[in-house]
């Protein structure tokens, strides 16, 4: 069954991020299309993450613009952004050790709740309700990635592959249009991949929501992206299909290297 | 205006008191970035043991020359501050390596609480005198100048030259020498320091020493001028919003920091005071310090704390 | 074999999100609430009244309202002596100055001024934190210090500098004596636990905890780290403004801003690190301890000596006090940051097994 690639629902245009002297991004320009799964890889200090910080509003870029449906802003607002639909993984897990698992990913449900803090001090009404309704939300999300077994078990102490597990259901509570994976494969073994793999491609089929991905895998890569984004030293060495990439020459030799 | 300069210069003697304490903190954080609100706990433990082995050597040693007797005091009390940190680095820091600054700071509380009871245990808790020799007749300036001459405190000026010799050499240990340059990578990053071979334990031995003898040095000025009592540790207090102001890192910021609240606390309470029932000295340091952290955290000269994601 | 929940399921989300889900804890608090209010009024004499549980349930509500906004929150605060001031001279204001008020209003409104000045002293936490806002909250405890020394207002023009009240009543009941007195301040207690425990285990109470463990994850959730960090003033405050009335009040009757010092605020702060942060229970257990263990001390440290044939002062005890607390504070951060209340829960992990070996 093929999929049904939309229209572009996120553009970045010309973007150029500095700190202090360090040039981290360089005149940036892509976009991305709705619903489909867009990898951007490059070699490490490329700038992958900061881009993705750029998206987020951690980072503010010194130039350039970022559109978003429609909407043009030259500098993001984190919570903007996370209220506009985009959400995200951290590369290093920045996930809250000291809560359980469940209360972790309800994190993510946060903009959705309205009752204020004197209905949650009497837990009546409004907000009983609420913490019921958003508690079955969570758990179908626990159900879709298998971490039933570990649901009151304080983030902290589950071993890597569940914690990635754990960012990535707590992104997913928020009910993304987009949501930006940060290396969400990193560190994992052959079968981990395999399921971390199975579920990102689950959520773009059934919810439908676009994928914007880092990852260093290229076997990962080449299989389940549409189309891909190449930076090296925070420019922008390739875009295209991942065969017209694979087939770049500037891309093999920043990865591969050239002799002089 | 007589009177004006009067006040400015108590100010500014004052102020370089409180500098003397403030060192003391900048230099455990600037050599291993952690917090050490046991500063003043550390100045009044190193200012009842000089008071005390003052009063004891001669009569352990039947010694008559006051001089031979406060040398051997300040030296014992020296050791004693050795002493001190090498437990406190064994004890405590050893287990807390890499932990939240906020874990640190609280573990340094209740060091502070420790050596409070610590002191006054063996040292005794009455107040006691310390008489290293500082002149203690005021001295009138410029009488020529001023109808009846500028009162000053011959023994602030005492205080000022020493605590200014102090930062000199301190300045001096850390820019210049290797083991400066070790305390500066320590603070930065504890685990690298570490992986370069620095041996972290001998380094905050040798830091928290130097900070003891910092303390000494200001307990026995202190001590000296007000008599040694429990009340110390409240100067210490005093010290924490001039790190704010001259910034956590800067050891002329301690100074600077130090003179400007001095000042500060001084010409606000003379002429402030009146219309707000006076006592300003209470809080002036502190809402300084408030004013600073809203705008201008890093304080004048520190450095500006970025985070990283 | 006894403390087990076999057989205990769960077939609502409502059942499994209450806030005892295991039957026997729920029994065994049901039993200690009933306790307190029936049996140790009948049990207990003036002293133990007085000296040891007043004290506690007031300063067990005190480190509630510190424990959320250092263990929940993680904001560090050395100011909570000063909130607790507002709250006594606010309430006591409230109470002076307007006629007919009742009693429990005015103690309300010292802990609605305290929120105020809560929120304020709480603002430069948008900007800084760790030490730097430990400095922050320090300028809160010595500006009221001063305030409340040197502006009669607050005192209503006491020429001594200290205020008191008395006859107190709720509603016809007269809150005299030392039983009335712990009743009083034990529906206190209980109510503030129960609207504590509920705000923690909602969203808010996640908020505040996402913004403890990494901020800056909390903000690309949605998290509004303002909105976060000043509530959590703003309700800490509000729990430590009622309960400075209430010391004021209830237990001292006539104060002066003395009582509540600087050593106040790191007596608080003490409670919550040793009984556990971000624990409500910690918060029970940190106050008790530290209330008993001084009389522990007083008693304890002359006999030990008795037998030892050495004197021991009371200056000394107080002495070894401060050694006590110090070394404690250390200790419990090397091993235990999480206090009591983790000793706790590791014990009733135990218990499951019991009598079982393993």
């Amino acid at each position: 069954m093929t999929k049904k690639i939309g229209d572009v629902i996120l553009d970045v245009q010309n973007i150029s991020l500095r700190f202090g002297g360090v040039k981290a991004l360089t005149d940036i320009s892509f976009n991305v299309k709705e619903h489909e799964v867009r990898a951007i890889i490059g070699p490490n200090g490329a700038g992958k993450s900061s881009m993705l910080n750029c998206i987020n509003g951690v980072y503010t870029p010194q130039e350039g613009s970022i559109s978003f449906r429609g909407q043009t802003f030259k500098h993001m607002n984190s919570r903007q952004v996370a209220e506009m639909g985009i959400a995200r993984t951290f590369q290093n897990l920045a996930l809250f050790k000291g809560m359980s698992v469940i209360d972790n990913i309800m994190t993510g449900r946060n903009l959705r709740i309205k009752s204020n803090l004197f209905l949650q001090a009497l837990r009546i009404g409004p907000a009983q309700r609420e913490e019921e309704e958003h508690r079955e939300y969570v758990e179908q999300i626990i159900d879709f990635l298998e971490i039933q077994a570990f649901r009151k078990t304080p983030v902290g102490q589950l071993p890597y592959g569940l914690q990635k597990r754990v960012d990535l259901g707590r992104a997913l509570a928020m009910e993304p249009k987009v949501l930006l994976l940060d290396e969400p494969m990193a560190g994992m073994n052959m079968e981990e991949k395999q399921d971390m793999s199975r579920f990102i491609l689950d959520v773009n089929d059934e919810f439908g929501t676009t994928i914007v991905l880092i990852e260093h895998d290229m076997g990962v890569v080449m299989d389940i992206s549409d189309r891909v984004v190449v930076l090296d030293y925070g420019k922008k060495i390739g875009d295209g299909t991942p065969e017209e990439v694979r087939s770049n020459e500037e891309v093999i030799s920043a990865y591969l290297g050239t002799s002089h | 205006m007589a009177f004006f300069l009067e006040a400015l210069l108590g100010g500014l003697m004052a102020g370089m008191l409180y500098s003397l304490v403030a060192l003391g903190f900048v230099l455990i954080y600037k050599a291993s970035g952690v917090f050490n609100f046991a500063q003043g706990a550390m100045v009044l433990f190193a200012a009842l043991a000089m008071a005390r082995f003052s009063e004891w050597i001669p009569q352990w040693l039947g010694l008559d020359n006051k001089f031979l007797g406060n040398l051997i005091a300040f030296v014992l009390a020296g050791a004693c501050m050795f002493v001190l940190a090498w437990l406190i680095e064994r004890l405590v820091l050893r287990h807390l390596v890499n932990q939240e600054g906020v874990t640190l700071l609280m573990a340094t509380l209740g060091i502070a609480y420790f050596l409070d009871g610590l002191g006054q245990t063996i040292f005794g808790s009455a107040i006691y005198q310390i008489d290293v020799g500082m002149p203690k007749e005021p001295v009138f300036l410029l009488g020529s100048v001023f109808e009846g001459g500028i009162l000053i405190s011959l023994e602030d000026v005492y205080a000022a030259g020493i605590a200014a010799l102090l930062v000199v050499v301190l300045s001096l240990f850390f820019q210049k020498t290797g083991t400066g340059r070790a305390l500066r990578a320590v603070a930065d990053d504890h685990q690298a320091a570490q992986s370069i071979g620095i041996p972290l334990n001998r380094i905050w031995v040798i830091v928290w020493f130097v900070a003891g003898i910092t303390a000494l040095v200001a307990g026995v000025i202190w001590g000296s001028k007000l008599g040694v009592q429990f009340s110390l540790t409240t100067v210490a207090l005093r010290a924490l919003p001039v790190i704010i102001l001259g910034g956590l890192t800067s050891v002329p910021g301690a100074i600077i920091g130090g003179l400007i609240i001095g000042v500060g606390e001084k010409l606000s309470e003379i002429y402030l005071g009146p219309y707000v029932g006076g006592g300003i000295e209470i809080w002036f340091a502190y809402v300084l310090a408030l004013v600073f952290l809203l705008f201008r955290p890093q304080g004048l000269f520190g450095e500006k704390i970025i985070d990283r994601v | 074999m006894f403390y087990r929940e076999n057989g205990q399921f769960k077939t609502s989300y409502r059942a499994d999100q209450q806030i005892f889900p295991i039957a026997q804890d729920r029994w065994a608090v049901l039993a200690l609430i009933a306790f307190a209010f029936i049996g140790v009024p009948m049990l207990a004499d003036e002293y133990m009244f007085r000296a040891i549980l007043i004290p506690f349930l007031i300063l067990a509500l005190a480190a509630l309202g510190v424990n959320i906004l250092v263990g929940y929150c993680g904001q560090i605060s050395l100011g909570s002596g000063a909130f607790m001031a507002v709250g006594a001279y606010m309430a006591y204001n409230t109470y002076i100055r307007i006629d007919g008020m009742p009693l429990i209003v005015a103690l309300l409104a010292g802990g609605f001024f305290a929120t105020l000045v809560g929120m304020f002293f709480g603002i430069p936490s948008l900007r800084v934190k760790g030490l730097y806002l430990a400095v922050a909250t320090l300028a809160a405890q010595f500006f009221c210090d001063w305030a409340f020394s040197r502006i009669s207002w607050f005192t209503n023009n006491s020429t001594s500098g200290s205020v008191s009240v008395s006859n107190l009543s709720v509603l016809g009941w007269r809150i005299d004596t030392p039983v009335e007195k712990y009743l009083f301040c034990l529906a206190f207690l209980v109510v503030f636990g129960l609207l504590a425990k509920n705000l923690v285990r909602s969203a808010i109470g996640r908020e505040w905890m996402a913004i403890r463990d990494m901020d800056v994850a909390a903000a690309v959730i949605g998290i509004r780290p303002m909105y976060a960090k000043l509530s959590a003033f703003a309700v800490s405050s509000f729990i430590i403004g009622v309960a400075g009335g209430l010391w004021g009040f209830v237990h001292l009757g006539s104060w002066e801003p003395a009582a509540f010092s600087i050593d106040r605020s790191f007596q608080l702060l003490f409670m919550v690190i040793i009984g556990g942060m971000g624990s409500i229970m910690g918060s029970f257990f940190g106050a008790a301890f530290i209330v008993i263990l001084p009389i522990f001390l007083n008693q304890f440290l002359p006999a030990a000596g008795a037998i030892f044939g050495v004197e021991i002062s009371t200056a000394l005890v107080s002495h070894v006090e401060f050694m006590v607390f110090g070394a404690l504070i250390v200790w419990f951060l090397i091993v235990e940051p999480h206090g009591l209340a983790k000793l706790w829960s590791v014990a009733k992990q135990k218990l499951r097994l019991w009598p079982f070996p393993h």
